[in-house]
């Protein structure tokens, strides 16, 4: 395309190139700073002097002997048992990314091929349920869960968010499989195989870029919930990120909000590597659903 | 596909979506109708050595075991709806008679928890949804015109706002705002003002909202309009440079009506989503200053000893109501799409 329009003039490129330069630096310098604060101390990152402490690191010379100290994520992982909300969160996400995209895929499938009115119907459902509020279902919870006796334990916040996840999961896999040609399940069949065994050795052999893909969204859902998790969970099972939550309130009073700023690079960790890695399935899973609507 | 396989297909998400989306919308219209019983009041007489008295107490266990034989509460009709922390009837009509002037109305509906929230996630909603969308057509036109090999970093920086956990993104920013963050103490110099503070001032807390409403939106719009520039037709561009028409002429008139279908799914899309908005208020410790629909249930539940289940369904089912209104131009477009292919 660059070539049929022809080069830009010097100066329409210097101004692109300084707004996208402040794009850039919009979009990453948050993620930068907060890293580099997190090995200070409180009084440099937010020094009551002037936010060039938090570069030079002074008070963290004084304070710990070095100019970047790791006391931020001892403090969390350790005394605050920040380990545990990690491994919660492992837990959860895992298993709502498999369970979503186990019950999704069958449903996603079966939605493509049906053709009938009803499929319509459960789509158009799903639209809805997509919208709402998560925080409102939440409240619909609460009390039913309180008489049955399973709030707070973490399988109950599993199976709400796998839920809360199929109208997506299966919007998506609804698309991905109407672009896997019916030709092919349906000579499986003439050939004597049962629907389910056409779906398991024709299938699933060709779906794995569509549910890959998926189940990012799924991940990505399951990791950065906070209305679900925060509600629904006991104070011992939280998942990262109410956890950070439930840390500021107590330790902005103790005077350590390093410990939630570590806390928060950490969250941040796995999300980075997961776009270095997936960029190309997250960008093609967000055009898939825009451009077929 | 006979009815019978699409059912066993179907079955596991259809009873997950039923059990634990339809059935908390009923849970809570029903709840909505209910407020918590009241405690149970007994007279206790104490006597000392100057005569006895009469005392009122509250009845623990009592109170407990009315609780436990009927959790929902007490039927209260549409009251919850109608209270001063919902639509209060009762005070706006005194506001409309009594004040004069449009600034006195304003400032004293904010007053009224609902009305507070409600202008805080309608102006959020209605100021992010465009102005995320003008910063991600104007990132996708500008990383188009990078170098290929520049494209895929220039993509994974300009995702990561996107991606980034709601109310970790809003921390990040929060701390970069507060008056001892980097951005905070530079707008301190810059206003020449030392007590400007997100806690001090309401206007600064909507705009940093707002921005980080914009920061985190944007990359989707430009994700989607950066796709949609790669399908552009190179023969139309093509001919209209032959036909004289400048860059901007290029744009304006062939790569925007080209997107404009792209751009109002975008559009609903993203309207829909504010309207939910929540985690940047707690991410930002603003409900002093600003509060949303989302936040005001969240802020029932949370109470320790007395969750308010009655004040939250009633505020979720509105919510809800919003929410299916910005929701039917979708269900508009879905079902005109459906009956195209059908056809």
């Amino acid at each position: 395309m660059t070539t049929a329009i022809g080069r830009m003039p010097t100066g329409l490129r210097w101004v692109t190139g300084l707004l996208l330069a402040i794009w850039f630096i919009a979009a990453a310098f948050p993620f930068v700073w907060t890293l580099w604060g997190s090995f200070k101390v409180e009084a440099d990152f937010f020094s009551r002097v002037s936010w060039w402490n938090a570069i030079t690191g002074d008070r963290t010379l004084m304070q710990t002997g070095e100019r970047f100290t790791l006391d931020g994520y001892e403090g969390a992982w350790i005394t605050r048992e920040f380990w545990r909300a990690a491994l919660n969160t492992v837990i959860v996400t895992l298993s709502v990314t498999f369970i979503s995209l186990f019950v999704g895929t069958l449903g996603g499938y079966a939605l493509a091929r049906s053709g009938q009115r009803y499929a319509f119907w459960i789509l158009i459902a799903a639209l809805v349920f997509r919208a709402m509020p998560h925080i409102t279902l939440v409240s619909g919870y609460m009390l039913p869960f309180f008489e049955l006796n399973i709030w707070g334990i973490l399988p109950t916040t599993i199976i709400v968010l796998v839920a809360i996840n199929q109208p997506f999961t299966l919007w998506m896999l609804h698309s991905f499989f109407l672009g896997i040609p019916k030709d092919l399940d349906e000579s499986a069949m003439v050939d004597g195989c049962t629907r389910f065994q056409a779906f398991r050795m024709v299938i699933i052999p060709v779906m794995w870029p569509g549910v890959i893909t998926t189940g990012l969204f799924s991940f990505l859902l399951g990791y950065n919930d906070f209305a679900v998790t925060s509600m629904l969970l006991s104070q011992d099972n939280l998942t990262m990120v109410p956890k950070i939550a439930s840390f500021l309130g107590t330790i902005q009073s103790e005077g350590n909000v390093m410990f939630a700023v570590a806390s928060v690079v950490s969250a941040t960790v796995p999300l980075f590597i997961l776009v270095l890695f997936f960029q190309r399935q997250i960008v093609s899973g967000l055009t898939a659903g825009a451009v077929k609507g | 596909m006979p009815h019978k396989t699409f059912a066993l297909f179907i079955m596991p998400a259809v009873v997950a979506m039923l059990l634990f989306i339809a059935l908390p919308i009923v849970s809570v219209v029903v709840q909505s109708l209910f407020v918590e019983h009241e405690q149970v009041m007994v007279e206790v007489e104490n006597c000392g050595p100057f005569g006895c008295s009469t005392q009122l107490r509250v009845d623990t266990e009592a109170t407990a075991e009315i609780r436990d034989e009927r959790p929902l509460g007490r039927f209260a009709g549409i009251t919850n709806y109608i209270n001063r922390n919902h639509l209060a009837f009762d005070q706006v009509r005194e506001i409309w008679s009594t004040s004069d002037g449009l600034g006195e109305i304003w400032s004293r509906m904010m007053n009224l928890p609902f009305y507070k929230a409600l202008a805080f996630t309608l102006v959020y909603c209605f100021l992010v949804t465009p102005f995320a969308m003008m910063l991600g057509f104007a990132i996708a036109l500008g990383v188009n015109t990078l170098p290929r090999l520049a494209k895929g970093p220039a993509i994974f920086v300009s995702i990561l706002p996107m991606i980034i956990t709601p109310l970790i993104g809003s921390l990040i920013l929060f701390w970069m705002f507060n008056p001892q963050g980097i951005l905070g103490a530079s707008l301190q110099v810059i206003t020449g003002d030392p007590t400007l503070s997100l806690r001090a001032s309401p206007v600064l807390t909507w705009i940093v909202l707002i921005i980080y409403g914009i920061w985190t939106n944007g990359p989707f719009s430009f994700v989607v309009f950066y796709a949609g520039l790669q399908t552009v037709p190179g023969d139309t561009l093509e001919s209209a440079m032959i036909d004289g028409a400048s860059r901007w002429e290029r744009v304006r008139y062939v790569i925007i009506p080209h997107l404009a279908p792209l751009a109002t799914f975008v559009a609903l899309v993203q309207l829909m989503d504010n309207f939910r908005v929540f985690e940047p208020i707690v991410g930002f410790s603003a409900e002093a200053n600003a509060t949303s629909l989302s936040w005001l249930v969240y802020n029932d539940l949370i109470g320790q000893d007395s969750q308010q289940f009655g004040s939250a369904a009633a505020t979720s089912v509105m919510t809800i109501l919003g929410v299916v209104i910005l929701l039917i131009p979708v269900l508009i477009r879905t079902w005109r799409d459906f009956n195209r292919k059908a056809v």
